[in-house]
């Protein structure tokens, strides 16, 4: 449990932007992954994702990481955003373009 | 597990007693659903703190019992969460 949260810690601190997500940006396997690609990719933001589905320790761990029930989450700079519905309120408020095109 | 709309609204309003809770079934499969709740108690919350205050009151069903809750939080009165 406490090295899947140091995987995860490593993973979002090496990261600008990342999403855990179910599935691959290419080909996401959950309708909420895909509209959080979807949105990093409406921004171009430059972005890694991390599938889940792939790898059992950090689908559960990220769970316990943020105390966050769902995937995908993202992470901006090594903090919490939030899931989809919160990066579609800041798309269509802007604030999620500023967050992420800080550094683009 | 499917759960009832009713179920959801009764265990939001149980943990947020002045939640307005508004339940959309998106699939109609009992397992897809929106919810927008509206308190006072999110004022001055981040959104990821209001929307964990939603997944507290559901007592960990959402990721498991529940797929997927689609969700929408906000403060009376305000077109924006401050």
């Amino acid at each position: 449990m406490t090295d899947t949260n140091d995987r995860i810690a490593e993973i979002v601190k090496s990261n600008d932007i990342v999403l855990f997500m179910k599935g691959t940006a290419l080909f996401p396997q959950c309708g909420f992954s895909s509209r959080a690609v979807a949105i990093l990719d409406r921004l171009g933001a430059n972005y890694e994702t991390v599938d889940v589905l792939q790898d059992p320790e950090i689908r559960q761990g990220i769970k316990a990481f943020s105390e966050w029930p769902t995937v995908p989450q993202l992470y901006v700079k090594g903090e919490f955003v939030g899931g989809s519905d919160i990066m579609m309120e800041m798309f269509e408020s802007g604030e999620l373009q500023q967050l992420v095109g800080a550094e683009a | 597990m499917p759960m009832a709309a009713s179920e959801i609204e009764a265990l939001i309003k149980a943990a947020i007693p002045d939640a307005e809770v508004t339940i959309r079934d998106l699939a109609g499969d009992g397992d897809h659903y929106a919810a927008r709740v509206v308190s006072s108690s999110f004022a001055g919350l981040s959104r990821i703190r209001q929307h964990q205050a939603v997944y507290a009151a559901l007592g960990g069903r959402v990721g498991g019992e529940l797929h997927a809750l689609q969700l929408e939080t906000a403060v009376p009165d305000t077109e924006n969460i401050p």
